[in-house]
């Protein structure tokens, strides 16, 4: 039987990138929001929500690199040498963050609140530089004989400004109705409110994002509004709205976990609607995934371990989340 | 590019790998303890494990935070910075990590929540699970990570086609002849470098005058483990010289200042010595005749290659690894008599109260750190200048950023990791020097709270302690 195996690593590599962003994403949202918060038990709290589950969903992001890595290493070399600098800042970021989760604790009480700092400027400057790097991706990397030929600000341009200005936003409306799912009392309420204006703000967002694409590039534009792909497509923009709708009742009326849930959503169609964008470009504007995929004995090795653990990892990451359900308090410090 | 970019990526992969190797070393050695630790526990029903476990999976928990983030830092830079190379050879590390990740990353990082937070939460046995998986999470890692490095350093199982690798045969690619003995060589450099902690931990406490049941046992079966392991990893070692005598004979030529073969003298072993790359020669040099070529031929006459037989641009720098070979021998030596101390005070009933050995024992605390950073300096710069074998040169597989940008770079790194690897290190002091108490388990500790009998999300005590630093107000 014949495997199309560099789609199918496509595939995998993109869902991966999907769980990156929709888990990794409410965690480093918890960041954006610590600002918002400044006791110290509120802040206790929403980091103790997630510091059983942080490390796991980072670790998409490695898998991220590592499959790109093993499936498509020209991509890999060419993407990550094109965003240097906004890669090497993303990570000094993520550094920052991550010990935060220990460090805090460990902290003398008057040197915590410099791991609050590190921990909201790891926090902000990820997300920064993910956006930053999303957009000057799809805006397209110069590439001439499989090597980057662009310069070293190349990835500055108003339109990845904006993609940045937009994961914020993203990340914070996961991280509010995250906390929304997993806290009670004031800090809720606060969340409730952090909600409603970031799913407005993302609105905005998804909107001009949607228009700006299509101008940056004609093969974007011809993919979206041309028949009969239109039709196809069209489910898209509506979904967003159906979800957008739905969100916004579900914060008014209350509810703890559907906000999160419709959040998710929401994400994932935003992310949907770039990768119909970009396919099947894995360097864009040209460079394909049959282009640059490695041998298929690579693709084909790696491609059975994949198959056989990613469901595993599934299952026993589901089975974290559910050790650690339910409501977070202030309380259970003292036990 | 510009040699001193070049130089500058070379650096910035040298100081950031180094860094990630520290904390690894330390997880991997610290999981399996742990995982002893509660075993025992379970089988005794003595509160004494369960204490240690309470005190050392905090410095677990620490080292395994630093060495997540640095780590992620790894998985990108061969990209960033080493472009040629995962361009030619990422269709064989690729996949290597890639299985790295699925069968290692994801597993320590599913059920170290649990391992953590999990005690009220999931009864004893599912507990002990958690840790199991953690520890032999970070084992796989080990064989992954090494069986990459290896290839590296003996590559084969593979054709080059149209100027990439091509993998043909992945058994002979991850079972590449040195990677057994690296793999075995890393892994007991990690338990050495963790028994070292742990008895020099022990040993702290005992000279400052704090003495408990906890404190014995660390002591004493951190002394056991390298009385154990030291010798074994000796012998490793020397079979891991006769591997790479094989397959990498410039890098043996180099470890041993060795610059030419007078025909019919047997290699001398040089105890002392400064390599001169310039001049080909060795100043103050202090030698043993014969004794080279009976550890690495076990032979009176056979000489081994020499430097000067092989092209200058081709040769390591022998004044780096002639050094760095010098330090893990010679602090691998040391352990051994640490060891052999051990069981002697152990037989006079002096095992803790003997202040010299303890001295001495306090003294080698960080020794397997530092043994492990020379092994390593000595295994990759005399590699070089390949950065694959014999199949592409380092300077081949660079990715040409202006100088500019590595300078911005390598700064950010060193100012960041000195300051947030510093603060860990300190912290790690800290907890270390407060040692471990009697009852560090019941310290308002979630287990002592009936399972099942709390709905809500409980926090083990020591990750929020209700006062700065746990249980320091308590007796201090
Ligand atoms: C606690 C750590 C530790 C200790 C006590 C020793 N080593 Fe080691 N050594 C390492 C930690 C290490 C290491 C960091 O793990 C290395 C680097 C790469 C590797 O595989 O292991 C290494 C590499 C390494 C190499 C280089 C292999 C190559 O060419 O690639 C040799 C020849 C030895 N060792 C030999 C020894 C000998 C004869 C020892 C006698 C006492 C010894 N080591 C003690
Ligand atoms: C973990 C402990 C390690 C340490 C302390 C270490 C240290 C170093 C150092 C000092 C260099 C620079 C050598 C020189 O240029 O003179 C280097 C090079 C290199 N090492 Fe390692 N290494 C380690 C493990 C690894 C592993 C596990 C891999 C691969 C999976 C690896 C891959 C490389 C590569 C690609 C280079 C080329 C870049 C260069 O030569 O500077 N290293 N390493
Ligand atoms: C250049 C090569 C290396 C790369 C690319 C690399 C990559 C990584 C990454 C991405 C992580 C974080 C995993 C997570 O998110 O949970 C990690 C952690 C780890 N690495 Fe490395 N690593 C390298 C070298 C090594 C070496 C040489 C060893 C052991 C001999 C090692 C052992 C570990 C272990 C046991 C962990 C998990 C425990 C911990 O985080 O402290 N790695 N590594």
């Amino acid at each position: 039987m014949h495997f199309d195996l560099p789609l199918i690593w496509a595939i995998i590599i993109l869902f991966g990138i999907m769980m990156y962003i929709m888990m990794d994403g409410f965690d480093l949202g918890i960041g954006i929001l610590y600002p918002f918060f400044s006791e110290k038990s509120d802040r206790d709290v929403m980091m103790n929500t997630v510091a059983p589950v942080w490390d796991g969903n980072e670790t998409w992001l490695v898998l991220g690199g590592a499959g790109l890595l093993a499936a498509f290493p020209l991509a890999y070399s060419v993407v990550l040498s094109a965003f240097y600098m906004p890669i090497i800042l993303m990570l000094l970021a993520l550094i920052l963050r991550g010990v935060a989760f220990e460090f805090r604790f460990k902290a003398q009480e008057h040197e915590r609140h410099f791991w609050d700092k590190a921990f909201i400027l790891g926090s902000f400057a990820a997300t920064f530089f993910q956006g930053m790097i999303l957009g000057a991706y799809i805006h397209g990397i110069k590439v001439v004989d499989g090597v980057y030929a662009g310069g070293p600000l190349d990835w500055i341009t108003p339109f990845s400004v904006f993609t940045a200005l937009g994961l914020l936003v993203t990340y914070a409306l996961l991280g509010s109705t995250w906390l929304i799912m997993k806290t009670s009392g004031e800090l809720q309420t606060v969340s409730y409110r952090l909600a409603r204006v970031m799913a407005f703000v993302l609105l905005v967002f998804i909107v001009a994002v949607s228009i700006w694409t299509p101008l940056l590039n004609e093969a974007i534009a011809a993919r979206w509004f041309t028949l009969p792909n239109m039709l196809w497509l069209s489910p898209v923009p509506l979904m967003v709205t159906a979800f957008f709708v739905l969100l916004q009742k579900a914060l008014a009326q209350k509810a703890h976990v559907t906000p999160f849930v419709y959040a998710l959503a929401l994400v994932f169609l935003g992310y949907l609607g770039l990768g119909i964008s970009i396919w099947p470009h894995i360097i864009p504007p040209d460079i394909s995934i049959y282009a640059a995929a490695s041998p298929p004995e690579s693709q084909r090795f790696a491609l059975v371990g994949a198959l056989i653990i990613i469901p595993l990892i599934i299952a026993y990451t589901a089975w974290g989340y559910y050790v650690f359900r339910g409501k977070v308090s202030a309380e259970d410090h003292y036990h | 590019m510009p040699e001193l970019a070049f130089d500058l990526a070379r650096i910035q992969f040298g100081f950031t790998i180094s860094f990630h190797i520290i904390f690894p070393a330390i997880t991997i050695g610290l999981a399996s303890y742990l995982a002893v630790l509660e075993a025992r526990w379970l089988m005794t029903k003595q509160t004494i494990f369960l204490d240690l476990y309470h005190f050392w999976v905090k410095i677990f928990a620490l080292c395994f935070g630093m060495g997540v983030v640095s780590g992620l830092v790894m998985a990108y830079q061969f990209g960033t910075n080493w472009a040629g190379f995962s361009t030619f050879a990422g269709s064989v590390t690729g996949p290597l990590l890639a299985y790295e990740v699925l069968t290692a990353f994801f597993l320590e990082a599913g059920f170290l929540g649990v391992m953590l937070f999990g005690w009220n939460r999931v009864g004893p046995g599912l507990h002990f699970g958690a840790t199991i998986m953690v520890a032999v999470g970070t084992l796989i890692s080990t064989t992954w990570i090494l069986a990459s490095n290896s290839w590296m350093h003996t590559p084969q199982g593979i054709e080059i086609i149209n100027g990439k690798v091509v993998p043909v045969d992945w058994l002979a690619i991850i079972f590449n002849p040195s990677f057994p003995y690296r793999l075995v060589h890393m892994v007991l450099a990690a338990y050495l470098t963790t028994a070292l902690l742990v008895a020099s931990s022990a040993a702290w406490q005992l000279l400052k005058g704090n003495n408990n049941a906890a404190i014995r046992k660390m002591l004493s079966m951190g002394l056991w483990m390298i009385l154990l392991v030291a010798p074994i990893q000796a012998v490793v070692g020397d079979f891991h010289g006769l591997n790479t005598l094989e397959y990498q004979p410039t890098k043996i030529a180099a470890i041993e200042g060795h610059w030419e073969n007078p025909p019919g003298e047997a290699t001398p072993l040089i105890l002392f010595a400064w390599p001169d790359m310039e001049q080909e020669k060795n100043h103050f040099e202090l030698a043993i005749p014969k004794l080279g070529s009976l550890i690495l031929r076990h032979s009176w006459t056979e000489q081994i290659p020499a430097l000067k037989e092989f092209a200058v641009e081709d040769r390591p720098n022998a004044t780096v690894v002639f050094w760095t070979f010098r330090v893990m021998v010679g602090l691998g030596m040391l352990m051994i008599v640490l060891g052999a101390f051990s069981l002697w005070a152990r037989w006079k009933n002096q095992l803790y109260e003997n202040k010299l050995f303890l001295r001495f024992a306090l003294v080698m605390g960080p020794a397997g750190v530092i043994a492990i950073l020379a092994g390593w300096f000595t295994t990759e710069i005399g590699r070089q200048p390949w950065v694959i074998y014999g199949l592409m040169r380092t300077a081949d597989a660079v990715t040409p950023h202006s100088v500019t940008e590595m300078g911005i770079s390598l700064g950010l790194f060193v100012v960041i990791y000195l300051a947030v690897f510093g603060a860990g290190a300190i912290y790690m002091l800290r907890l270390i020097k407060i040692g471990p108490k009697p009852k560090e388990a019941m310290q308002g500790d979630a287990f002592s709270v009936n399972k099942g009998e709390v709905e809500d999300f409980i926090i083990a005590a020591e990750f929020h302690p209700p006062h700065p630093t746990p249980s320091e107000r308590k007796d201090d």
